[in-house]
């Protein structure tokens, strides 16, 4: 049985969720944690891009070679340097929640659509190789398009509009203006 | 430290679990809703921005949620160029940023290259940043100038750091924007057109 929430009972709690975040700690973000993931393989290639300073008066600070990791103080470096911070964890702790909604909450993944979306291989057929090349590509453009934007569906469309925030609008205007066509146009059937 | 752990997991967890429930880890739902078939998530969507949305303000408007955990992005030109890119993605690939690693945790495995294509787009940005910067300024040109930094919100907040757009209430202009979204959520139909059924 695939139990999954109606739309109603779904945006309740989805809303409760956002508030509570908002509410105990701030408001939730996603798309930043991807630039912090990076941090943490590549600047131990190129210290010079993590750079955690010890000053005469004992206090820390935190650079880099380059100039988006260090902006606003290096604080992309200092969560690349201590990855036991809120945000960092409550990105793998979304992998956690979706396997134990899989595992517990009677919502498991069709085998037959483990690997591709049933929406996929009907318009554009069953390749291994396209369906993962296209969720590469995409997946490339949403974190480019986010980190330009700075944020996400999460940052700047959910939490962006819980508060009323003129950016989310621009965001979600940007998105849906590009991405209904593109999915009209690609996913006929 | 340890706070912080437990704070990430606990609400993360929640965050991913619902997104599972609600099927926004289901590219059929996205691409659904994106190609106008299946309006289900953009009820599930419309609906928590304004209930949140009303619980926020009230919170904030009887002193139960400090100003200081408004979080307001600043709104450049970039936000709708990059989200446009992001539109492009979104609607070829099926995922966001977030319901790729819940959908991978639930088992759907394609989830796994819509990640590492993230982490390679992320980087890229970043790596890129300095020259967007040099040679297209004006992707970080604010598209409205009422104090340095432009975090502007619609509705009154109580943070000095964000202007509001309607010098009223806070919570009257969020109600009004509230009871539309909850109201557009019901009204809007479960699919606004079919998809073709020819081979």
């Amino acid at each position: 049985m695939n139990q999954t929430w109606g739309w109603l009972k779904g945006g309740i709690i989805l809303g409760l969720v956002f508030f509570a975040a908002a509410a105990v700690v701030k408001p939730i973000g996603v798309s930043t944690q991807y630039v912090i993931a990076d941090c943490l393989i590549f600047c131990s290639i190129t210290p010079d891009l993590a750079q955690e300073i010890t000053q005469e008066d004992g206090s820390v600070i935190y650079k880099s070679s380059n100039p988006y990791l260090n902006k606003s103080k290096g604080k992309y470096v200092k969560a690349a340097k201590k990855p036991g911070n809120y945000g960092f964890v409550f990105v793998f702790a979304m992998f956690i929640g979706g396997w134990l909604a899989a595992k517990f909450g009677n919502a498991k993944i069709p085998n037959d659509e483990k690997w591709i979306p049933r929406v996929w291989s009907e318009n554009l057929g069953a390749s291994w190789g396209k369906r993962m090349t296209g969720a590469f590509i995409a997946g490339f453009m949403i974190l480019f398009g986010a980190r330009l934007a700075g944020g996400c569906t999460s940052g700047h469309m959910m939490s962006g509009m819980m508060q009323t925030s003129l950016s989310g609008y621009l965001f979600a205007m940007g998105v849906f203006v590009i991405a209904v066509p593109i999915s009209i146009i690609l996913f006929r059937r | 430290m340890l706070k912080q752990i437990l704070l990430g997991l606990l609400f993360g967890g929640a965050f991913g679990f619902v997104l599972h429930k609600v099927q926004a880890t289901d590219p059929n739902k996205i691409i659904g809703f994106l190609r106008l078939t299946d309006m289900h998530l953009a009820k599930v969507i419309l609906f928590a921005i304004g209930f949140s949305s009303l619980l926020l303000f009230v919170g904030l408007a009887i002193g139960f949620i400090p100003a200081s955990h408004i979080h307001v992005k600043a709104s450049y030109i970039g936000v709708i160029m990059g989200g446009a890119i992001f539109g492009v993605g979104f609607g070829l690939g099926g995922y966001c940023p977030g319901t790729t690693v819940a959908a991978w945790g639930a088992g759907r495995k394609d989830a796994i290259f819509m990640i590492l294509g993230g982490l390679l787009g992320a980087w890229a940005f970043v790596l890129s940043y300095g020259w967007l910067l040099n040679n297209m300024s004006w992707l970080f040109d604010s598209v409205i100038s009422i104090n340095e930094t432009n975090k502007v919100t619609l509705a009154e907040t109580g943070n000095p750091k964000n202007p509001a757009l309607f010098s009223m209430p806070g919570i009257i202009v969020t109600g009004v924007i509230a009871i539309i979204f909850m109201a557009a959520a019901f009204l809007l139909p479960d699919q606004i057109r079919s998809a073709s059924t020819e081979n």
